[in-house]
């Protein structure tokens, strides 16, 4: 019987020829990614819970300090300083202010084929590159972290055929919340949702990033993409070659397929306080808002700021609204910087932010009082995720936050 | 101004500036009162807690110095605190304290003799005794006592706008 | 008997000699509410009876210390103060512009001979244009904003006199610095600081701005410049006999006169926990460094930008430690941005955050935790400013900053790197 990407990756990492859904593997990690989230708990456990703490492969880790950057407390510095000393230490690898884990991750260590956890839920996003990356808790990691390996139930998959092209004005934010709205915030609960086809080939890296990324928010272990030549082209550019380029066996068993024509797409919003409560963004018009964020594990790419940069090029933030503007990495806002995109943002009035997860992780920056309203391009739309307990968030894409931006009030691209 | 009291005697030291006296991170809580607990508590955490209404200050030169956060003196009104005895006061403070009909006191020698937790008595515009010992202090300038008189600068506004 | 410039200042706005002790009520050119005060001072306004502002055009609302906000409460302080500037016809509201003292100079609205007061202590910083500028608490803010009045009590006058050239890697921070060491804390108290000497005279508005800023950490009410064609030039205007005026005589009357040789002066910090707790950095070099802190409305102007990418340009922020950078506003960072600066910083390693107070006022930014070490080029390193009360904030120059950001440890900058 034939095997999922899901399948197949889990195997190779497993060491067996073969495994199906519902089989527990055993699997040596490829990679270990961590967080200023939660590294300093698992620090602590390091410390005081083991009889022998030892890593099994240090150079496996990847720790990111991006949560709250810079520090808004004492208490974040000093789970921070705990991180760093720990890192400084080991010789573990060691990212502080440099941008949002996962897009540190894309842009210097994931490769097609690999077994990554890493202790934050977007972790997903790594099967833009044909990686299966899943999200664990800090007792998970640690496991990982000292013993090099770790179990798993073997996912399910929901495979999405595309076909067709995104419509001009509609991006892959727009298309990942359809598809969540579809199969509902848990349709795809300790499944994997695997992405091909030709439609696919449409997409930039920047675009599967963004699909892949918000795959938990429907429920999924994990996300996969098919390795084809935009994503060769990727990896060649930033020097790194696959471990392994997998497919879906043709009679490879899946729980569920969808067929989706890109060309059908519309701009979408979700509206509060569920990643599933989508509309098309014309039933959000003329909503108030307070805040807009650009920026993001989800959207906060380069290819995000030129759409954000294009729609607000010559115009102005409304007077009260906060733009916040927060490219995932230094790589992208050096090159945001040397494409003059920032230029238009802070010249528009924006809030031009260093890299790090700003208002999506909604501690550190551009937080959000009571009563106000937030339109978005973060991951989630939970109640209170963004500041207040009574406070609302809309997710959108880049070009409809952006446009929002501008008349202070939910609108498209098209109608500013 | 010859209400005589007597209050505990609390000790700082010289240059106790408002971050000390009510560090920023406090400052937008909505009212002082939330404010109360945060007072001193990068010097000494535990003295919002112990301070008792009718206690007073005696500190060093140059109280108050720092930022014009006018929480600082509110702050320590709201603690009870009757009087601050310096040596002398930065003067945003004390326009502010002035302001808010917090009692200020200059007096060069009584921060080094006192003790924490003894007592002294106060007879505002005269004089202060301790241990025994008198020690002088001024009154304020004219101008000054017409706010503390009508009861803070609030309240004499008020009085010009005609309403109370 | 003559005038020093800030008698003058005063004399010429009440219209009559005045002299140090007079209490005098003056008309307010401008007032700076900023975003932490506004609810206080609007709350006190409304308390106190008022039905209108006295003249709305005179206010100007800055909200610099919440932006980004990080807390849920802080934009309830935009909502209050929009509400405020709606309700009462105030148009000069800057949201996310920067620092308010940057912007109230930088914006055009403050000029030469002004008087103006703002809540927060660092208002004195306007003094860089030869204007009276002082902080005050939000009571009196609330007075002023229904009267348009303030009493003042004149104050006597420091003479500080500078001489000569700075070494390269002198700032107008480390001429400061080394100002209030000598006064102490809170030797200036009541007082006004006068500057002069060449080596004033030579310098930038911004290098003054520096200075003005840093005043009331040695107690002044203000420190103030005698305004000249560039302080003209920076704010648009003639330099016309009426500001030649304010020149102070000859015969002017000092409390104090400290003369400082430029070529004597040396790059100083100020040591923990104490502005006056000064230090050549010769003798400090060599203690470790965390962070690293570039902005705020003391040193986040673009020539402190421009001498930092200078210093760190083809290099690297030593390894775990963090740059902060934090343009004091919106133009500053665009020019920055424009110029190449930001990108060399950006390359060296700098966390470049948007304009606004950032970690100065100790909310956010780049707070740190225990035993941590911050060399921060602003303006106070009070005991818990930036964290923990075990946190250590020395204060340097941007030039000192930048070399030990390199450095990973206190130094000061190299004089072969100019």
């Amino acid at each position: 019987m034939g095997m999922t990407m899901a399948e197949k990756i889990i195997a190779a990492a497993a060491g067996v020829v073969s495994t199906k859904a519902g089989d527990i593997e055993t699997v040596t990690l490829d990679r270990l990614m961590s967080n200023d989230g939660t590294t300093h708990l698992t620090i602590d456990m390091y410390n005081n819970k083991l009889k022998h703490p030892r890593i099994a492969d240090t150079k496996k880790l990847v720790w990111i300090v991006d949560h709250n950057v810079p520090a808004d407390s004492p208490k974040t510095a000093a789970s921070q300083k705990k991180m760093r000393d720990f890192a400084r230490e080991h010789g573990i690898d060691f990212y502080e202010g440099q941008g949002v884990c996962h897009q540190i991750m894309m842009e210097n260590y994931v490769r097609p084929g690999e077994l990554i956890f890493g202790a934050d839920s977007h972790t997903c996003a790594y099967g833009a590159l044909g990686a299966f990356g899943t999200g664990v808790g800090c007792t998970d990691y640690l496991y990982a972290m000292v013993t090099g390996t770790s179990w798993l139930l073997v996912p399910e998959t929901i495979r999405f055929n595309l076909r067709g092209k995104l419509p001009k004005g509609v991006y892959a934010r727009d298309l990942i919340l359809t598809i969540i709205g579809k199969i509902s915030a848990n349709g795809a609960n300790y499944k994997a949702m695997e992405f091909a086809g030709e439609g696919l080939h449409s997409l930039s890296i920047a675009d599967r990033i963004s699909i892949c990324n918000l795959c938990v928010e429907a429920g999924a272990k994990t996300a996969l993409m098919e390795v084809d030549e935009v994503a060769m082209d990727y990896l060649k550019e930033h020097g790194r070659e696959p471990k392994a380029c997998y497919q879906s066996d043709e009679d490879a068993v899946f729980a569920e397929t969808y067929d989706i024509d890109l060309s059908t797409i519309v701009p979408i919003v979700a509206k509060p306080h569920f990643v599933d409560n989508v509309v098309p963004a014309t039933e959000s018009y003329g909503v108030k808002i307070d805040e807009a964020f650009l920026g993001s594990c989800n959207n906060g790419r380069i290819e995000d700021l030129r759409v954000g940069a294009a729609v607000i090029k010559g115009k102005k933030v409304a007077p009260k609204v906060r733009f916040l503007v927060v490219p995932a990495s230094r790589a992208v806002y050096n090159q945001a910087l040397k494409e003059g995109l920032l230029d238009i943002f802070m010249e528009a009035g924006a809030i031009v932010m260093n890299p790090n997860c700003s208002v999506c992780w909604g501690a550190c920056q551009g937080v959000i009082g009571e009563g106000e309203t937030l339109i978005s391009t973060g991951t989630r739309n939970f109640k209170g995720r963004a500041g207040h307990k009574e406070s609302f968030i809309y997710l959108a894409s880049a070009a409809t936050v952006t446009a929002s931006a501008i008349a202070g009030q939910i609108t498209t691209a098209d109608r500013v | 101004m010859s209400n005589t009291f007597t209050a505990k005697i609390w000790v700082l030291g010289d240059d106790i500036d408002t971050d000390i006296i009510l560090p920023t991170e406090y400052l937008a809580l909505k009212s002082v009162e939330d404010m109360k607990p945060y007072a001193f508590s990068p010097l000494r955490p535990e003295l919002a807690g112990l301070i008792q209404p009718g206690d007073m200050i005696v500190a060093g030169k140059n109280f108050g110095c720092g930022s014009s956060r006018e929480q600082a003196p509110e702050v320590v009104k709201a603690l009870g605190i009757s009087c601050i005895v310096a040596k002398s006061y930065a003067r945003i403070f004390f326009r502010n304290a002035i302001n808010n009909g917090l009692l200020l006191i200059e007096n060069q020698e009584l921060r080094d003799v006192v003790t924490e937790g003894e007592l002294a008595k106060v007879t505002p515009g005269e004089k202060i005794e301790y241990m025994g010992k008198t020690y002088e202090i001024a009154n304020l300038p004219d101008n000054l006592m017409e706010i503390l008189n009508a009861g803070g600068l609030v309240k004499a506004m008020r009085k010009r706008n005609g309403l109370d | 008997m003559g005038h020093t410039l800030i008698e003058k200042v005063f004399g010429r706005k009440v219209g009559r000699e005045v002299k140090p002790g007079d209490i005098i009520t003056v008309d307010v050119d401008w007032c700076m509410i900023d975003d932490i005060m506004a609810p206080f001072a609007i709350s006190k306004f409304e308390e106190m009876g008022f039905s209108k502002v006295w003249d709305p055009n005179k206010v100007v609302l800055i909200y610099d210390h919440f932006v980004p906000a990080t807390q849920v409460d802080d934009s309830r302080h935009f909502r209050v103060a929009d509400a405020f500037a709606e309700k009462y016809g105030v148009k000069n509201v800057h949201r996310t512009d920067g620092i308010c003292h940057q912007l109230m100079t930088e914006a055009g609205y403050v000029k030469p001979g002004d008087i103006a007061f703002g809540t927060d202590s660092h208002t004195v910083t306007y003094g860089c244009v030869g204007a009276f500028s002082t902080g005050i608490g939000y009571t009196e803010m609330a007075g002023i904003l229904g009267t348009g009045q303030l009493w003042v009590k004149v104050p006597e006058s420091i003479k500080v006199v500078v001489d000569g050239t700075l070494p390269k890697n002198v700032t107008s921070k480390d001429v400061i610095l080394r100002v209030i060491g000598d006064l102490t804390a809170s030797g200036a108290t009541y007082q006004s600081l006068e500057f002069s000497g060449s080596c004033i005279e030579n310098m930038s508005v911004a290098s003054r701005m520096t200075m003005s800023n840093m005043a009331v950490e040695a107690g002044a009410k203000c420190g103030i410049f005698v305004p000249d064609q560039k302080t003209c030039d920076y704010c648009n205007i003639d330099y016309s006999d009426e500001i030649k005026e304010l020149y102070p005589d000859e015969d002017a009357v000092y409390s104090r006169v400290l003369h400082y040789q430029a070529e004597d002066l040396v790059p100083v910090m100020a040591c923990p926990s104490l502005v006056d707790n000064i230090k050549p950095v010769s003798e400090i070099k060599g203690t470790k460094v965390d962070e690293v802190f570039l902005g705020s409305c003391t040193n986040g102007r673009l020539e402190d930008l421009q001498l930092a990418a200078k210093i760190l340009k083809g290099k690297h922020v030593a390894p775990y430690l963090k740059f902060i950078v934090t343009p004091a506003s919106r133009k500053i960072y665009l020019e920055a941005l424009r110029d190449g600066t930001l990108e060399i910083l950006s390359d060296a390693g700098a966390i470049i955050t948007t304009p606004g107070c950032g970690l100065c006022c100790g909310r956010a930014g780049g707070i740190l935790s225990d035993h941590e070490v911050v060399v921060a080029t602003n303006n106070r390193n009070f005991l818990g400013r930036m964290g923990t009360s075990k946190v250590q904030i020395y204060l340097a120059s941007p030039a000192s900053a930048a070399a030990t950001a390199i450095a990973g440890e206190i130094t000061e900058a190299p004089l072969d790197l100019f």
